[in-house]
């Protein structure tokens, strides 16, 4: 008696189950880009609205993650936010779909509020280690950087090139994480993606270029990045509709609206 | 009414009984089997000694997180474990037993409150304390072994309240009839008697500290550096694992898991001495 209760409510939830999965509906899969996540779940509701026969689903695990499951087939579309893509995307089709810039941040109680890239480089090599040679306050300078392996990170060490990250710089695991830490010390340097700049720090100057839409987009401020969606093979299919709507001009719009730059 | 019998029930709980082992198992089979390759590959000394850590140039060695986590268990312990007899001593001698019997569960609700928690705390007042005052990032050894101090508080002192409810009542009015004061008992007869249950109790909050890694991570600020004064950010080996294991792909994710293979040698071993110490007290007996 008690066996076949247990026999009946497993084959129960069973179906209950392969019900949930089977409805007919497209499933597309995003992972990668954590910088991008945020905006490519915007999107997905977006889309989602207009066309009620695809599931986009997204997930983060960083740009590494982005081009490995599209790669293996884990997710239809990688997003990767690197500068250069590594030779394990060579396989992937890559489309641009947006630009961030990198902003170099410190406490808005800081005085400083430009440096030359020279001088950024040096100051996460550990070669200027008080904000006093640089026109500051005589106070050791924090520096904050992310963890080996980020989208962010790398694409920071390519275009500022010569990066050899000091000891001690104290690493945080996210864009968000950065930006709490530099707002509670106000003797620390950081760099977040320009999309999530907000009132609690401040962005520097640098080479004389504020890290403005303005200047991202026309070139002027150096330290911008593209952002790639990854798929394995050529572009078809419900994939490719989706990834047109976010090329499309209402696509491209929200991108802006939420803080990321357009494309084109 | 007969549902099942009695070999029925046996065996369902004997299946339940090994899921718990085989999970073990399964785990120690996957994790032994992604990083001991690894380690052999890359040298065990290297890997083990070596104090460069750079994945996108092939660096992999993961001594100094092996320093920083000695260290902040070092100084949770440091931290943790007086405060924790103490508090077991007071309650179990000096406090009536109706009062502990409130005092001791909301004690180990601590244990309940989740560690992102705890580390937010340390986040937004501990690391600005620590900065503001003693001066360094705040986010450093000292915050870390602050806030694991307290995280295996509960640990301490229910095992060891535990171990002294445990000493024979006999003893005590021995040394009370002998003209002892309840300090003197204490320190004389209880501590003695309980020895081996109090340092089980801090080998396993020990575990737990070197375990924990949600709250380290918000607080210690994990560079890898070994550190020269309480100050320094560190990083301990969980940290390392779950810091990077998102974007790690193959020898890199391979170094995570043998860093895994390390801590999970070490937690063996810390567990088997406190299973050795608590096995004693009850032969003792």
């Amino acid at each position: 008696m008690f066996k076949k209760i247990l026999i009946f409510s497993s084959a129960l939830l069973l179906i209950a189950i392969m019900w949930g999965c089977g409805k007919g509906k497209t499933s597309i899969t995003l992972a990668g880009s954590t910088a991008f996540q945020p905006f490519a779940e915007k999107l997905a509701d977006q889309y989602m609205m207009t066309n009620n026969n695809v599931v986009v689903t997204v997930q983060g695990g960083g740009s590494a993650v982005g081009i490995q499951s599209a790669n293996s087939g884990a997710a239809q579309i990688g997003m990767a936010d690197l500068v250069t893509l590594p030779k394990e995307a060579k396989n992937l089709t890559a489309t641009v779909v947006a630009k961030d810039g990198v902003a170099i941040v410190v406490n808005p109680l800081n005085k400083v509020t430009d440096l030359s890239t020279d001088q950024v480089r040096d100051i996460f090599n550990g070669k200027i280690t008080n904000w006093k040679e640089i026109g500051g306050i005589d106070a050791p300078i924090t520096v904050v950087s992310r963890e080996a392996g980020s989208g962010t990170r790398s694409s920071f060490e390519q275009i500022v090139t010569g990066i050899n990250l000091k000891k001690d710089a104290l690493i945080q695991d996210s864009n968000g994480t950065i930006r709490e830490t530099v707002a509670n010390d106000a003797n620390s340097i950081g760099y977040v993606s320009h999309g999530l700049l907000n009132e609690k720090i401040k962005a520097l100057k640098i080479d004389d270029q504020e890290c403005t839409v303005e200047n991202i987009v026309s070139g002027k401020y150096k330290l911008v990045r593209p952002i790639f969606l990854l798929v394995k093979g050529s572009l078809e299919g419900e994939t490719k509709n989706f990834i047109d709507y976010i090329l499309s001009d209402e696509g491209q719009k929200t991108i802006k609206a939420e803080g990321l730059l357009p494309a084109k | 009414m007969k549902l099942i019998g009695e070999k029925g029930v046996k065996r369902i709980l004997m299946l339940t009984a090994f899921s718990a082992i085989s999970a073990l198992l399964l785990i120690a089979l996957f994790i032994l089997n992604e990083g001991l390759p690894f380690i052999f590959k890359y040298g065990v000394k290297d890997f083990l000694f070596s104090s460069d850590w750079n994945p996108h140039l092939g660096k992999y060695g993961i001594y100094p997180m092996i320093v920083a986590s000695l260290w902040v268990t070092f100084g949770a312990l440091v931290i943790g474990a007086p405060l924790g007899v103490a508090g077991a001593f007071f309650l179990t001698e000096y406090v009536p037993k109706s009062i502990m019997r409130i005092i001791k569960p909301t004690i180990e609700l601590l244990a309940a409150i989740p560690s992102v928690v705890y580390g937010f705390i340390g986040v937004m007042v501990l690391a600005p304390l620590i900065r503001n005052n003693f001066g360094g990032p705040g986010l450093s050894l000292l915050a870390a072994s602050i806030i694991l101090g307290i995280m295996i508080l509960p640990t301490v002192i229910s095992i060891s309240i535990d171990s002294i409810m445990a000493v024979p009542q006999s003893y005590r009015e021995g040394s009370l009839a002998l003209g002892a004061t309840t300090w003197q008992t204490i320190h004389m007869v209880t501590v003695k008697a309980s020895k081996s249950g109090i340092i089980a109790s801090i080998i396993l909050g020990m575990g737990r500290a070197i375990g924990e890694t949600m709250a380290v991570i918000m607080v210690a600020g994990n560079s890898v550096n070994i550190p020269h004064s309480p100050l320094d950010s560190v990083r301990t080996l969980t940290a390392n694992i779950a810091l990077e294991m998102s974007y790690a792909t193959g020898l890199h994710r391979q170094a995570l898991f043998a860093t895994g293979v390390i801590l999970f040698i070490g937690i063996i071993i810390l567990n088997s001495i406190a299973s050795v110490a608590l096995r004693k007290r009850v032969v003792k007996k």
